[in-house]
């Protein structure tokens, strides 16, 4: 008997033992990185979450890509340009570059995953982005000419998107893009076990300067709380993390650097217009001037984000100031409140998906006691991804409070929601002739300065008539053990820039 | 005994089926399937062909019996389907991560014996002294303690006040490295364990108490043995019997994977691979995981009712009368 409490002492104290002994050997050139979340699937034409778009950014590459400044630079082409008439893309390829598997990258490869990705059968939900595509020739090997049906500038902004990446042809003859992965990026998949780990080996034969690491090892840690502790802990070099609560722990630790990086995502609370009482401008125009946009930063971000209008990119945003009652002024909303003849006020449901973003719910809770200023009654209806997914598109929603993808282009991030013909239209719940017709105009205007002018227009208009409220750009954060080097961040969540990354223990 | 046996088997079979009728319609009434899993908003980007299209290549096109009848057919032949994502028959798939839960099932069941049969005993002979009272305040103290927080607390207190963190995403098995291995899975056992031993604990103090009190155990003692050997070979032996039955159902439900811990840990165990398949709405590998983890229930629930006759001589399943 006694024995019996021996060994269960002597257990004990050897598990104490145990925990003593466990830090990790340090690894070697390979970078470990963890994420929370999984890539959901490897094929690039049909993937639109934004981590696995991020993973396959590190192994494929599309024609032209972004800069940490989002301006277009050569990928795949070397250079570009449009005809006279803006009905022809001539790009010219750049040459000696090889996929995974050794075989050349040419026209053909091109030709091949353009067709891939506008064919119905793949069912690619960007290919929208890329309709304007009627045919493709290749005079030779390294030229393709891209033949339009319209002048569509924001074309070249989409090709630089993960979802435009150039697959080999061998493989879309003969393979299903979803189970092999071959691309001509700097890293090569080598192995990934879903939820578990994603491990990239370096394209020694990429045409770049790099990678400087043997490979990337993405780990899945579920919670981004045990992301943190791994950090601090040593046994990961690079993080990705997305709730600002866990991440602004990092502010002022010696050993992590940490990047914070503003995101084309908005975060918004939409509303229909379709629906009563929000069919009046009055209404919608008083929630507007009700919010006060920087308090829910504050509050729900811990102050990790900045107010945005509809537009996110810096090259088209307009200054703040410059909007419908981007000042919180409530005496004002009430006098509209009252000019629609609503100032006893009225019940408005709003639904959240859980803890997707993770501040989602916190906007919600902040918009709630806003609003309870104006007698509007808020009651949030959190929901389950999938359920909130299946609700926002069938437009079964009074209002919504959603994390909303930019694009760098204005016209490809808002093309969905505000044309007559959209996709999104019912989603949208509003639309107008002249936001369809600004919209429009954007698409085929060449002359930058016009095209400023008309997306300066569709920001004022969208914010005066307010169908959505825009809040605000969150940050994503990107940390690092101080011993990496080379990394920059890029504003559209892309991992590309991983090939300047080095370790130096 | 090889007829109950049948009988038993036998038996499974519409329990089996009934579990996979369940199943399979659960998971498709719940909102949203594989295309919004994948592409989330996104699913409304698609036009009617390409979500047609979609549809056809995983199989979500054709009625929904249809569906169960190819399932089923396929099934009886060994044949579970496919997990695109994981690029891997879900039969195999089932099989890679089935070693992780069962290492981490019979750690736990381990660690919660060797601390609450001791606790119990002691319990049981220090009757409402202080060490009962204590013994009984650390019985409520597991039973009332949640997994989750358990699991969280741990590897808080561990990574803030030891800096260190055990498997941060990469879980290495016993035989690549079993040192490493059983670092790994030591505090995950743990947290499992714990609520586990003070169900054992209080088991035994009760049975304990119970069998003190029996005839035998008086005779024993008036035979001038010596109070150790009374406990251990009179006392012990029968009061462990109804904890053998414990261990069976805690075993049982063990190897269905620990859902929550698994997750808490990132382990790639049975629990987290199933609660994956059902946020990407990977129907094939979701009916694979609860058909596996039924079966692994009614076998072990069988050889929990068999040892009990191997241990109980008043149990038989002989078919004699």
């Amino acid at each position: 008997m006694s024995r019996s409490i021996r060994t269960g002492l002597f257990l004990l104290v050897m598990l104490g033992l145990l925990s003593v002994a466990l830090p990790m050997s340090a690894q070697d050139n390979t970078l470990i990185m963890a994420r929370a979340v999984d890539a959901t699937g490897l094929d690039p034409h049909t993937q639109t979450a934004f981590v696995s778009l991020a993973a396959l950014s590190m192994i494929y590459e599309p024609l032209v890509t972004t800069d940490n400044d989002l301006n277009l630079i050569p990928a795949l082409a070397t250079d570009w340009s449009f005809s006279e008439d803006g009905l022809k893309l001539t790009m010219n390829l750049r040459q000696g570059v090889t996929f995974h598997d050794g075989s050349d990258f040419t026209a053909e490869d091109v030709i091949a995953s353009f067709t891939r990705l506008l064919n119905p059968d793949v069912a690619s939900a960007a290919a929208t982005n890329y309709a304007s595509i009627e045919s493709m020739d290749a005079p030779d090997d390294y030229t393709v000419i891209f033949n339009l049906t319209q002048p569509d500038v924001p074309l070249l902004a989409a090709m630089a998107s993960t979802n435009a990446v150039i697959l080999s042809s061998d493989v879309i003859a003969k393979e299903d893009p979803a189970l092999v992965t071959i691309g001509t990026g700097p890293f090569k998949l080598a192995e990934w076990t879903p939820e578990e780990k994603m491990v990239l080996a370096a394209n020694e034969a990429w045409w770049g300067d790099g990678p400087y690491v043997d490979g990337i090892e993405i780990r899945i840690i579920p919670d981004e709380a045990s992301i943190l502790a791994a950090l601090r802990a040593g046994t990961i070099d690079f993080a990705y993390l997305n709730d600002p609560l866990v991440a602004t722990l990092l502010i002022g630790d010696a050993n992590v650097t940490l990047h914070r990086t503003p995101v084309l995502s908005y975060n918004v609370l939409q509303l229909r217009a379709a629906v009563e009482p929000l069919d009046k401008l009055e209404v919608r125009q008083a929630i507007s001037c009700a919010i006060n946009r920087q308090e829910i930063v504050d509050s729900a971000a811990l102050g990790e984000g900045r107010v945005t209008g509809p537009l996110t990119m810096a090259s088209f945003a307009l200054p703040t100031d410059d909007l419908f009652c981007y000042q919180q002024d409530v005496a004002r909303a009430q006098e509209l409140m009252a000019a629609a003849g609503m100032e006893a006020g009225f019940t408005l449901p709003v639904i959240v998906a859980n803890a997707e973003p993770p501040t989602a719910s916190a906007i919600a809770q902040v918009i709630q006691a806003q609003l309870a200023a104006i007698n509007i009654v808020v009651e949030i209806e959190s929901l389950e991804l999938n359920t909130y997914v299946d609700r926002w598109l069938a437009g079964d929603f009074s209002a919504a409070v959603a994390l909303n993808g930019g694009r760098t282009d204005p016209y490809t991030m808002y093309a969905r929601y505000w044309q007559y013909d959209a996709r999104f239209q019912n989603v949208a719940g509003y639309i107008d002739d002249s936001l369809d017709s600004l919209m429009k105009q954007g698409q085929v205007e060449t002359d930058p300065a016009a095209r400023y002018e008309i997306f300066a227009q569709l920001q004022r208009e969208l914010a005066e008539k307010a169908p959505w409220v825009w809040l605000y750009a969150p940050y994503t954060y990107t940390a690092h053990q101080s011993y990496v080097t080379g990394w920059e961040p890029t504003a559209n969540d892309s991992l590309y820039f991983l090939y300047a990354a080095q370790i130096n223990r | 005994m090889t007829r109950y046996l049948t009988q038993r088997l036998i038996a499974f079979i519409p329990t089996l089926i009934g579990i996979s009728i369940l199943v399979f319609a659960a998971i498709r009434l719940i909102p949203g399937d594989q295309i919004t899993a994948q592409l989330g908003t996104e699913a409304g980007m698609l036009s009617t062909e390409q979500r047609a299209a979609l549809e056809a290549y995983y199989g979500l096109d054709q009625p929904p019996i249809q569906q169960y009848f190819v399932w089923l057919g396929d099934a009886l032949q060994g044949n579970f389907g496919f997990s695109i994502r994981h690029g891997s028959a879900v039969l195999p798939l089932i099989m890679k991560h089935f070693p992780i839960t069962l290492e981490l099932a019979f750690m736990a069941i381990v660690i919660a014996l060797s601390i609450g049969i001791p606790i119990g005993i002691l319990s049981a002979i220090r009757h409402n002294s202080l060490i009962d009272l204590f013994g009984r305040m650390f019985s409520m103290l597991g039973l009332a303690v949640p997994n989750f927080l358990l699991g969280t607390l741990i590897i808080y207190v561990l990574s803030v006040y030891f800096g260190i963190l055990p498997n941060s995403g990469n879980y290495t098995s016993f035989t690549e490295d079993p040192w490493l291995n059983i670092q790994q899975l030591i505090f995950p056992a743990i947290t499992m364990g714990f609520s586990f031993s003070a169900s054992v604990m209080r088991m035994t103090r009760s049975a304990m108490l119970e069998v003190m009190n029996e005839d035998y155990v008086r005779t024993a003692r008036s035979k001038g043995l010596r109070e150790r050997v009374v406990i251990r070979r009179h006392a012990l032996r029968n009061a462990l019997i109804p904890v053998v039955t414990l261990i069976g159902v805690e075993f049982g439900y063990l190897l269905g994977g620990a859902f929550i811990t698994e997750q808490i840990f990132s382990l790639p165990g049975i629990g987290r691979l199933a609660v994956n398949a059902i946020t990407q709405r990977e129907y094939a590998l979701v009916q694979g995981v609860t058909l596996f983890i039924a079966i692994n229930f009614v076998i072990v629930n069988l050889a929990v009712d068999l040892i009990y006759a191997a241990i109980d001589p008043r149990i038989s399943y002989a078919s004699h009368e």
